[in-house]
């Protein structure tokens, strides 16, 4: 417990401290209080809810469902039904059912980047799973997709500039989207390139502190987070082995169970308790799988999107003195800055605004969704062990009762 | 056959702790335990200290082993406190005689196991030493245990070994050794090895054979799989246990969530650290069934007894089948089957009447002689059934007892880790959600509370 964190909730966890709470004793306790299971994710609903204030002022809601399988002579892909409802003046109808596969998310997410290179483009999630030979139409992996290809629609639209971007606009409404995607081929190879061809070589002088520290802390970051996935996927390795131990454990109880007369019940009792214990801990896996590992992955991704965002932060700002130097080079003598290394310092300075906001931004989101991910990580192990408890807790009036009667 | 009568030591005063009214052989106390320790309810019997020992063995070369103390103290004081009359080292091998000598002797008791001399069934991480501080400290409470099951035993108690063993420290195994149950074991022994077949064997104990063997196998089945479900549950806790480091070193480089991954880190290594009591604590557990897993060799040893003794009186029948039948071709003169007799017979002549004579008186000599074995032989054998059959009675009462209570307790012990555990995630909760919402925080919890 931290200090001066949270006064008010020091007293109550001697309340549910074990010590405090009487244990229920072999010969003649009474079983503690089986009643309502005050289930803790209540708790959490209304505390998530609390969080959702900001929800009022939306005007533009995004949701990706409904993956459906398609099946051609070259290829077999998913697509995703894309919802769009809007009062903004940049969509004609209040709403938009639009179907895309990751292909076109890909798109997007360049057209972004191309368009908006001052800004934090959300990640996509990997094109392929690396871990492992996962099929890639299997439910699970589809709908783990969707998941996070829902975010990143999310995280655009929460975005007061990525969310009025044109491509954007387009990929939600469009209904060939292909047929604008060769359109644009044509018109929009050139804008964006400038960036790309500036001087690789030339190394910047001083990057400036903060932007220093945003490095760092990405690099360190980057690392915590993976070595936290690593260790959450070795958990949930454990866990389903120690799953497939728990399997044959409980039914040894009903073999023995055969054998005895007496004894059969309460064996019967140990058998299924174990079963319900290891259903629990499946949900548990499944929960982690699903909840846990996503969030880690985006955060993972979404430090190599920021990283290259600053290595082009680093590029204009590079550009910018390059010419800077060059111009002092040439003309010592002239005072005036010629109009292209104005421009030039503009776009540095606007780059850094843009990138310092969505870096506020990012850090909010992230401080918000980790509390979450911790929280429901504590919620759902609550519920496990409240599970547990409740099957331990069942079998032992079934215990007594017998004994007493004897 | 009075059980309490088997033992008999020429040359031993028998000690006061005997009953002599109660100690008439009678079994009819056998339905209720309690009421039949006479020697618990004279004496409190404790193992209780453990010290590592350095001696010479015969061959003179140097052995270490564990020597245990047993204190004995009487309660039958007037002011009702209990005063150590006794207080002696056995180490484990004498343990193991008294168990052989008690089983010669009482052949019709499933007579209690002693803790497995090495660990078995272990999960890695546990030691399999036999000088492990863990595994000697288990082991004491076993023979402890071992020790009051003999004392409360309502045939066992009154035994005079038993009783030297726990207040006569020098010379003990000498009094054992005079008993001569090794030779009686001997006899058994080889008995025992030799393949015989019973003609009639008794159902009931053949059935007693059949579910001591099938309980043997379902416990050293759970047995097993249990050290592998502690490895695995090992496993997943000591891997939180990674998060508590990583967790620390992110809480350095974030400003407003430090405190919160700091304290989840926190957790996590408690978390991580509590399974080795968890596990400890299911070790007890362990140990129970792995007595009553020893349990099932000893009830399987009185049903081959109780084979032995058929196929000794299906033999002593046939024999005196075989002896009749031969008297009864002397008398007539006629061979019925095809024997060397009948060959040497004819080869070298009649006999004469005299030496026939003399031979059928030889004869029926025998016969009585085997009737007389043989009667006894049945008396004994009923004996032993009754006195067999009581006695697994009072086993069988006592396994449903003590496993139903290993059962109660395995399910309080997983009750309060989950409370514990569980308790400890919900004290992560506030720390994350930092100090917003605290008060709808502390009316959730109460509510969630009631419940850990």
């Amino acid at each position: 417990m931290q200090d001066a964190q949270a006064p008010a909730c020091l007293p109550v966890p001697g309340l549910w401290s074990s010590e405090s709470r009487d244990l229920i004793l072999p010969n003649g306790g009474t079983p503690a209080g089986t009643s309502s299971p005050a289930s803790s994710s209540s708790l959490l609903n209304r505390l998530q809810l609390d969080d959702d204030i900001d929800g009022e002022t939306r005007d533009l809601f995004v949701t990706v469902d409904d993956p459906k399988k398609h099946v051609c002579t070259m290829e077999t892909y998913i697509t995703y039904r894309i919802t769009t409802k809007s009062t903004r003046v940049e969509f004609d109808l209040p709403e938009y059912s639009v179907r895309r596969r990751y292909q076109d998310f890909d798109w997007l997410r360049n057209k972004l980047e191309e368009s908006q290179p001052t800004h934090l483009i959300p990640p996509l999630p990997e094109k392929f799973v690396v871990k492992g030979v996962v099929d890639r139409f299997s439910e699970e992996f589809v709908e783990t997709r969707r998941k996070a290809l829902d975010k990143f629609l999310k995280r655009i639209t929460d975005h007061p500039v990525l969310s009025f971007n044109e491509h954007f606009n387009v990929f939600l409404t469009a209904k060939d989207l292909n047929a604008y995607k060769k359109q644009g081929m044509a018109l929009l190879t050139r804008v964006g390139e400038s960036v790309k061809h500036v001087t690789g070589g030339y190394k910047l002088r001083s990057r400036p502190l903060e932007f220093a520290a945003i490095g760092d802390y990405l690099d360190t970051f980057a690392l915590k987070l993976g070595t936290i996935d690593r260790i959450a996927q070795r958990i949930i390795k454990e866990e389903i082995e120690y799953l497939v131990e728990l399997r044959e454990y409980g039914p040894v109880y009903s073999t023995w169970s055969a054998l005895e007369g007496e004894l059969a019940e309460p064996l019967e009792g140990v058998s299924a308790c174990i079963g319900n214990c290891s259903a629990a801990l499946e949900e548990l896996t499944d929960d982690m799988t699903e909840d846990f590992l996503p969030v880690l992955r985006e955060y993972i991704l979404y430090s190599d999107s920021m990283k290259s965002v600053l290595k082009k932060r680093d590029q204009v700002q590079a550009e910018y003195e390059a010419k800077l130097e060059a111009v002092a080079l040439r003309k010592e003598d002239r005072p005036k800055v010629p109009a292209d290394v104005e421009k030039c310092q503009d776009r540095m300075e606007c780059f850094n605004a843009d990138l310092k906001a969505d870096m506020e931004r990012w850090q909010n989101n992230k401080r918000q969704d980790f509390r979450q991910l911790l929280m429901g990580m504590a919620d759902k192990n609550i519920q496990y062990y409240e599970k547990c408890l409740m099957a331990w807790e069942s079998i032992i009036p079934l215990l007594q009762e017998k004994q007493e009667a004897k | 056959q009075r059980a309490g009568s088997e033992v008999e030591h020429p040359g031993l005063e028998p000690a006061p702790i005997w009953d002599g009214g109660t100690a008439g052989g009678s079994l009819t106390g056998y339905t209720t335990m309690t009421e039949n320790n006479f020697l618990l309810k004279k004496i409190e019997i404790s193992v209780s200290e453990a010290e590592k020992r350095t001696g010479r063995t015969a061959m003179n070369m140097q052995e270490t082993y564990t020597a245990y103390l047993i204190e004995t103290r009487s309660v039958e004081h007037a002011d009702g406190q209990s005063v150590l009359t006794d207080a002696l080292w056995r180490r484990y091998s004498e343990f193991e005689l008294l168990r052989n000598y008690l089983l010669v002797y009482y052949p019709h008791v499933v007579v209690p196991p002693l803790p497995e001399k090495r660990a078995e069934f272990v999960w890695h991480k546990l030691s399999a030493d036999n000088m492990d501080p863990d595994f000697v400290e288990r082991r004491r409470i076993g023979l402890e245990n071992f020790l009051l099951r003999v004392a409360s035993h309502p045939v066992l108690c009154r035994d005079k070994i038993f009783y030297l063993f726990l207040t006569q420290e020098g010379n003990w195994k000498e009094t054992v050794n005079e008993t001569g149950f090794q030779l009686k074991a001997d006899s058994r022994l080889k008995a025992l090895n030799a393949t015989f077949r019973v003609k009639n064997p008794d159902k009931r104990f053949t059935e007693l054979k059949h579910y001591s063997d099938e309980l043997q196998s379902v416990i050293s089945h759970l047995l097993r799989v249990r050290a592998r479900v502690a490895d695995r549950l090992y496993g997943v806790y000591k891997v939180h246990g990674n998060y508590g480091r990583v967790f620390s070193e992110w809480s350095a480089i974030e400003k407003e969530m430090g405190d919160g991954l700091q304290s989840a880190g926190h957790h996590m290594d408690v978390y991580a650290a509590s399974i080795d009591d968890i596990l400890e604590d299911e070790e007890h557990y362990a140990d129970q069934l792995k007595e009553y897993l020893f349990y099932a060799e000893a009830l399987r040893a009185v049903c081959r007894k109780h084979e032995l003794m058929q196929y000794d009186l299906e033999m002593a029948a046939q024999d005196l089948a075989s002896k009749k039948q031969q008297c009864e071709e002397l008398a007539t003169g006629t061979v019925r089957t095809f024997s060397l007799k009948g060959m040497t017979t004819k080869l070298f002549g009649q006999e004469t009447p005299e030496q026939r004579e003399a031979r059928i008186k030889v004869l029926e000599e025998q016969i009585k002689e085997g009737e007389q074995q043989l009667k006894s032989k049945n008396l004994e054998g009923r004996e032993f059934v009754k006195n067999a059959w009581a006695d697994i009675e009072r086993f069988k009462e006592q396994k449903n007892r003590d496993l139903k209570e290993a059962l109660i307790s395995y399910a309080v012990m997983q009750i309060s880790m989950c409370k514990k555990v569980g308790g400890w995630y919900l004290t992560l909760l506030p720390v994350c959600l930092d100090s917003c919402s605290c008060f709808s925080l502390l009316l959730g919890c109460i509510g969630i509370c009631s419940h850990f």
